[in-house]
């Protein structure tokens, strides 16, 4: 006790050097590692910033009322005309077609794997559904293709085959998210709708899915947002147009991402000097343009579906 | 080798809450000092304090001081990392490194100072350390295999062993034995006894019986309420605190009234 | 008056009972049905593939070389599929070279150093960048990004240049497969961060605690407890985004200049071309045993990107058994 009330001045000083940190080569890796992971948010930053300021200084130059409601149809060379009002209802159309075909099956599938699946065949459809998020969208259009050229010979072009293009990589996202959504349903939930006698049926549709129906909502929200914007498998099934087409089951239709590729690879009209009617980077403003509007849509999906979890969700815990 | 701990007017918080409230404590080189209380007493938070393990919440941080050898350990010029090192911790669950051998886990703290260790001085402080903490017998043959594989009781003491490599002054437990079995239980019991001839051990315990098995020196924390600070109530030597405290609470505490 | 009350209870009691389970057998048919649709979607893709790839693997070279529209030159398909699959291996690999450090590091920034409110914002910021279409990243690549990067190519092979036996030419227009492969990153960094995030967040606090506790700084603990535990959800995280680098196709079809070489100069215009991206542009204007040709060019995208996501999957489910263990 004596000795450690009278410590003596050095072990003070020894102790006060030990922790000081002495060590200055860990603390410089530290510092250096805090850098890198800094300076790695950064790097991602830049192009995210780069290419949404892009999109919107470029798109805004053409984006207007007009250009949203009119077609290409009838517009060539470098006509100071043309918009995307055909892109617009044809993306609308193969988007909706395909939700119309996926949300079924993939929301019954996810209650199948959540209510009921045991035993082999839901393992090996977990599986699949998994494997079935990778595949390439290109190639899920060359199976669209291949499918609807049996019935409609080859060189078909129909908007109904790019909606099942689309169908083949929404159905697997919706599955997922469904999924995961019906699982945060408490099990005392359904206990206690059994325990009133209500059967497994009307329990999974009057208390699974009406609890988890804002989720479910985003999640087919999400998805939808991201199918939306598939170019190259709507590219091989519905191919291009100029004008209007409501009906996906006749002929070709033009959606939004096949119209900025297909105006991005006219890229620049040579004019004639002294030609009035005449821009020289005409598709190029319409291709910024259409992106603009297709992000401005894309955005507008995500945010509505995180609003209705936000504000339409139960709250389960 | 083992250092003393001066703590003073020492208050705790997470964020705005005060978890803690005006310690002031002397802890005593080479002894064994036990921190006993109900739950939520703030025991364990004063602990971590000790060695800055609190600042690692967010939003947690303190007022007052905590000195060894009279340098604050809060004080500007000394380095959390470098006090962690001199004050080591062993946790309520043992937590060997899952993807780290036996060997590995033991090096684990002199590893991380890039210090080039030679093999046979690596063989020799892995050695020493798993005697020091008397696990050296029965994992001798298996140092290449995960410390995962071992028993609740022996990853408790290779975490013991882990902390005593790196040679720290001061050693700090909190509820080391509370998910052992009381086999394990007495063995790190036993080696508590050991280590207390070459560090200041501090040890948190809910449970009476050890803290009067092991300590030289005991510390009662009590809580007035729920959302109140927990405060120091009486610090003593282990044999007065269990026999003729001077307070009332600590009495009902340590003859099992309540808590 | 009890023996006359109970009989009618039984049955009406057994006849709901029957209903009830009518209706729950019904409703249990449609979405197990649902699920063997998929699997029936799934097999279908692949049997279509195979199908209408097969005449293309069965042509004589003379037929493949009209009807099949091959390249001058080139007499069986593996002549067009081998620098296709070169290409696109190519372009995922660099993509991938590029796009996981970076990655790794937003997801460690992410869990473990941006102030907690920061950290939910930027979840947010790279979730956007997911939203994104790709063809707008192909619009951007080609337009903006191109023209700037071209000049560092140009430096970059210029500095390659001068060590001896090393020839390396890069084209002023900057549509080389580096330049794409810098937008694949790009495209793929949301999913690598993503999935990295999820696993650094779940490493148990006990580890970084024991690291802490030993006076490890910030970097120690992250490279004892993060990496170690995260190391194989960052590995299947980095195979999901090659899954996903190798089947793009707009961001390759509008950037790169294409050529069917087996070139390692990737800073040149004319040298490689992705499967994905030949099918896109081929596709239009073909027809007959040229669609064959190309199914079959997909089939073997579709081969690879099942093989890399299933390995991916694997890696994932066999973390799960450890940390079950455990």
């Amino acid at each position: 006790m004596s000795a450690t009330t009278s410590t003596p001045v050095g072990d003070t000083e020894r102790v006060r050097a030990m922790l000081g940190s002495a060590d200055a080569g860990r603390k410089r890796t530290d510092r250096m590692m805090t850098g890198l992971i800094y300076a790695a948010f950064v790097v991602a930053m830049i192009p995210l910033v780069s290419l949404l300021w892009t999109v919107v200084i470029r798109g805004i130059e053409r984006f207007s009322p007009y250009f949203l409601s009119v077609s290409m149809r009838g517009v060539f060379g470098g006509m100071d005309a043309g918009g995307i009002y055909h892109a617009i209802v044809g993306t609308l159309v193969i988007t909706l077609v395909a939700a119309a075909i996926s949300v079924p099956i993939g929301l019954l599938t996810a209650v199948y794997l959540v209510e009921y699946g045991r035993g082999p065949l839901a393992r090996v459809t977990t599986f699949f559904v998994d494997v079935m998020t990778g595949i390439p969208s290109i190639v899920a259009g060359l199976f669209a293709f291949a499918l609807f050229a049996i019935f409609f010979g080859p060189g078909v072009r129909l908007g109904v085959a790019a909606s099942v293009a689309l169908s083949v990589l929404m159905i697997p996202v919706v599955v997922r998210s469904s999924e995961e959504m019906l699982r945060l349903v408490p099990n005392e939930l359904r206990e206690a709708s059994y325990a009133l006698g209500v059967p497994k049926w009307l329990t999974i549709i009057k208390v699974v899915l009406r609890t988890s129906v804002a989720g479910l909502t985003t999640g087919v929200l999400l998805s939808i947002a991201r199918v939306i914007g598939e170019t190259a498998p709507i590219l091989i099934t519905a191919g291009y147009a100029d004008s209007i087409n409501f009906n996906p089951f006749e002929g070709r239709m033009a959606t939004l991402p096949v119209y900025i590729f297909t105006q991005y690879r006219q890229g620049t009209v040579p004019c004639a000097p002294g030609a009035l009617d005449c821009v020289e980077d005409i598709n190029l403003m319409r291709a910024w343009a259409a992106a603009l509007t297709l992000i401005l849509i894309v955005m507008l999906l995500n945010l509505v579906g995180r609003l209705v979890t936000r504000f339409f969700a139960p709250k389960l815990r | 080798m083992a250092q003393r701990i001066d703590v003073k007017d020492l208050n705790i918080y997470y964020g705005d809450f005060m978890a803690v409230q005006g310690v002031s404590m002397t802890i005593d080189p080479k002894s064994v000092t036990a921190f006993i209380g109900p739950s939520g007493c703030g025991k364990s938070t004063f602990l971590r304090t000790l060695n800055r393990m609190h600042e690692v919440i967010p939003g947690a941080h303190v007022e007052g001081k905590v000195e060894m050898e009279g340098v604050d350990l809060y004080g500007p010029d000394v380095d959390p990392v470098a006090v962690r090192r001199s004050i080591g911790m062993v946790f309520q669950r043992p937590n060997p490194f899952p993807t780290m051998s036996i060997r590995d886990n033991v090096l684990a703290g002199v590893k991380l100072n890039n210090k080039r260790i030679s093999r046979s001085d690596a063989d020799d402080l892995v050695e020493s350390s798993l005697r020091g903490a008397n696990l050296w017998n029965e994992v001798k043959d298996r140092l290449d295999k995960p410390g995962s594989g071992l028993s609740g009781g022996q990853q408790q003491r290779l975490c013991i062993a882990r902390a005593i490599a790196v040679k720290p002054q001061v050693l700090l437990m909190d509820e080391p034995c509370s998910a052992l079995d009381p086999i394990s239980t007495l063995a790190i019991e036993d080696l508590i006894q050991e280590l207390k001839q070459d560090y200041t051990i501090v040890i948190v315990t809910h449970n009476m019986q050890q803290a009067a098995r092991v300590s030289d020196r005991t510390a009662f924390f009590n809580i007035a309420g729920t959302g109140k600070p927990g405060r120091l109530i009486e610090m003593d030597e282990t044999a007065t605190i269990f026999s003729t405290p001077k307070e009332k609470a600590t009495e009902d505490y340590v003859s099992g009234r309540f808590g | 008056m009890t023996t006359t009350a109970s009989p009618p209870a039984t049955t009406r009691r057994r006849r709901s009972g029957d209903t009830e389970r009518g209706m729950s057998r019904v409703f249990r048919w449609i979405s197990t049905a649902a699920a063997v649709l998929l699997l029936a979607v799934l097999a279908a893709v692949a049997v279509f593939l195979v199908q209408r790839g097969l005449p293309a693997l069965t042509a004589s070279g003379e037929e493949l070389q009209t009807a099949g529209r091959l390249p001058r030159g080139m007499t069986h398909l593996g002549q067009l599929v081998g620098p296709l699959v070169f290409g696109t291996l190519l372009a995922a690999a660099i993509a991938l070279l590029l796009a996981t450090p970076v990655a790794v590091g937003i997801a460690l920034f992410i869990s473990h150093y941006a102030p907690r409110r920061l950290a939910a914002g930027i979840g947010y910021v790279v979730d956007l960048l997911a939203a994104i279409p790709s063809v707008v990243f192909g619009l951007w690549g080609g337009r903006t990004l191109a023209p700037v990067v071209a000049d560092v190519w140009v430096w970059v092979a210029g500095v390659l240049n001068s060590i001896p036996g090393l020839e390396v030419r890069a084209t002023a227009t900057g549509r080389s497969l580096a330049t794409a492969s810098v937008v694949l990153a790009v495209m793929i960094l949301p999913i690598i961060t993503a999935v990295s995030r999820e696993v650094f967040l779940q490493t148990p606090k006990l580890h970084e605690e024991a690291a802490l506790a030993l006076g490890a700084t910030r970097w120690e603990v992250v490279r004892t407890a993060v990496l170690p535990f995260g190391r194989s959800g960052v590995i299947s995280a980095a195979m999901l985004g090659l899954g996903r680098a190798l089947g793009e196709t707009m961001a390759v079809l509008m950037i790169l200049s294409p050529g069917l070489l087996y070139s390692f100069q990737i800073f040149d215009s004319g040298q490689q071309q992705t499967i994905a991206a030949y099918i896109a542009n081929q596709f239009p204007e073909s027809s007959g045993l040229a669609v064959n040709v190309l199914i079959a060019t997909g089939l073997a995208l579709f081969v690879i990107t099942m093989a890399v996501n299933m390995l991916a999957r694997w890696i994932v489910a066999r973390r799960k058994e450890f940390s079950g263990a455990n």
